[in-house]
């Protein structure tokens, strides 16, 4: 029997469907039809999420793990549903691992909290990279300043990349946490994780990834990587806002304390002496984003169906494409150079501030994030101010790509 | 939204001449203005005669908007008495803010910054150099920030 081309080669990536899945790339914006390439600051939803979302604000609500009535019954099974579906997503052993929070932030600020800031010591170091978000920054730092512990930065070289000779230097026996990011928001680096863990580990020290711009954009096993923490947000990922995951390792969450009080928490409570709720509910006060679980519950079977593999694959043409027409142009300078880069596009152009150049932008309907994107050491070390930055979901196209060249000709004459 | 209404010839002249640009040295005032959402920086020094501002320079990094609002600033300012700069800090604010504002002949040149009234995100870039003098104004004055 001949084999069937069909099964052969995988589908070529249908961005037009993909497209019609997301209501509002029909939408226009200043006169112009829309081209979004600012998913890396927020990803737009597709139908599959706001449908989740509506259909449980309409048949399901009512308050999680408390009541016997059947809508809290309901409610109950749909978050929990959605543990559970992050849980296949990522790989975690178990649902116990999985603890909802507001977004990636927050789960950083858990881990700095609730595992750093009760174990560190004076003299104790904390290990990241010059290239991190201020979310993965500014938590450390006061876990310094309330633990006397230090916080020691790994370069980067002038394409975004990570000084890995530098970072292993940096690594020593006082290093108790690793904290990176898997994919650079400012420059789209992509960070050599497992490496990094890898070398964590031997030296001792428990590591932090900070996914957000990188579980849209490519498969994660935290199993394989063997990551102590990973943390993501639901919103970069075609999900609701107001929702993330903090994976944490079962030993690692048994033995932290929790980091908020309150209802959903505990087991017991007396005015001598409260005792814990079992994992994940320890770290999960107060009545949590049900919906919000629920979309990202959603988000997750939408990109698993269109398959990471193939949007990855589709978004780094795109990326190769901007990147080829980006350097055609002799003003542009390009922010990030890394060989390994994910979906984003960080650049300037010469007498235009990005600033400006994201109003005229903006004007001709092509939405960009402009500034420092939450990275103000990564400005300081490539000594600007800012840049504008363009990022690719799985709903961009060659198209999106063009109207962003043309925007930026049409900059250039407006700064003759 | 019209471009040319934002990025006016004016405005595009003095972003790429900026008057008035570096520091007065000596015993001038001098504050530091910062606008932590560009990253937009300036400094604004000035030596005051009596109630008057007798000269005045502005220096820093920040997009065509703030470097033309704060190179007008000094060209409009320059002479004037507190009295005179705070209502003209008045009218600025309006013009930036007020959709139904007419600009006050008073404004001269600073009437070019009226487009930017139709692009609310940029309302911060065009008044940090008015904050900035305010503070050079006052004793003592530290780096303001818009945020």
């Amino acid at each position: 029997m001949a084999a069937n081309p069909a099964l052969l080669s995988p589908p070529a990536f249908d961005v037009e469907r993909v497209r019609r899945d997301f209501p509002i790339l029909g939408t226009h914006v200043n006169g112009h039809p829309l081209v979004y390439l600012d998913s890396a600051a927020s990803s737009q939803r597709p139908w599959p999420v706001i449908r989740a979302v509506e259909a449980y604000e309409t048949r399901s609500h009512a308050n999680v793990h408390r009541g016997v009535h059947a809508l809290s019954q309901a409610a109950t099974a749909a978050f929990e549903g959605a543990r559970e579906r992050v849980r296949r997503f990522i790989n975690a052993r178990s649902v116990r691992e999985v603890i909802f929070v507001r977004g990636t932030t927050e789960g950083i600020n858990l881990v700095a909290q609730s595992y750093a800031r009760p174990r560190f010591k004076a003299g104790d170091e904390i290990l990241i990279s010059a290239l991190e978000h201020h979310a993965d920054i500014v938590p450390w730092q006061l876990v310094c300043e309330q633990t006397g512990a230090v916080l020691k930065v790994a370069p980067i070289n002038r394409r975004g990349e990570l000084e890995f000779e530098e970072f292993l230097r940096l690594l020593s026996p006082r290093t108790r946490l690793v904290g990176v990011a898997h994919v650079s928001n400012a420059l789209g680096t992509v960070l050599p994780v497992k490496r990094i863990i890898e070398a964590a580990h031997a030296a001792g020290a428990v590591v932090l990834i900070d996914g957000a711009q990188a579980v849209p954009h490519t498969p994660v096993d935290v199993a394989a990587l063997g990551a102590d923490f990973y943390a993501f947000s639901a919103h970069k990922l075609y999900g609701p806002t107001g929702i993330g995951v903090l994976y944490a390792r079962e030993e690692l969450l048994q033995a932290m304390p929790p980091w908020q009080g309150g209802g959903d928490m505990i087991l017991t409570v007396s005015f001598e002496k409260s005792t814990w709720n079992e994992l994940p509910y320890k770290f999960e006060a107060g009545t949590p984003n049900i919906s919000g679980a629920v979309g990202l519950a959603a988000a997750i079977d939408y990109v698993e169906a269109l398959g990471l593999p193939a949007i990855a694959a589709h978004e780094d043409r795109l990326l190769r494409r901007a990147t080829a027409a980006l350097a055609q142009m002799p003003d542009i300078e390009l922010i990030g150079t890394a060989a390994h880069k994910a979906s984003v596009l960080s650049f300037t152009m010469k007498d235009v501030h990005p600033h400006d150049l994201g109003t005229i932008l903006d004007a001709e309907g092509v939405a960009v994030r402009t500034g420092h994107h939450c990275a103000m050491p990564v400005m300081t070390f490539f000594g600007i101010p800012a840049t504008a930055r363009a990022s690719f979901a799985c709903y961009n196209t060659d198209a999106d790509v063009d109207a962003l060249v043309a925007a930026l000709k049409r900059a250039r004459e407006v700064f003759h | 939204m019209d471009l040319k209404e934002l990025y006016r010839d004016v405005i595009l002249d003095h972003n790429k001449r900026p008057r008035n640009f570096g520091t007065l040295a000596g015993s001038a005032a001098r504050a530091d203005g910062h606008n932590p959402l560009c990253g937009d920086r300036l400094t604004v020094t000035l030596r005051l005669d009596g109630e008057r501002i007798e000269d005045i320079r502005f220096e820093g990094k920040g997009c065509a908007i703030s470097t033309a609002s704060a190179s007008l600033m000094t060209e409009a300012v320059k002479g004037k008495d507190r009295a005179a700069v705070h209502m003209l800090f008045g009218q600025v604010h309006d013009l930036l803010t007020r959709a139904d504002a007419p600009a006050p002949e008073a404004l001269g040149k600073l009437a070019a910054l009226s487009g930017v009234r139709e692009f609310p995100a940029r309302v911060k870039c065009a008044s940090l150099c008015w904050h900035t003098l305010n503070a050079a104004l006052e004793e003592g004055a530290a780096t303001v920030s818009t945020e």
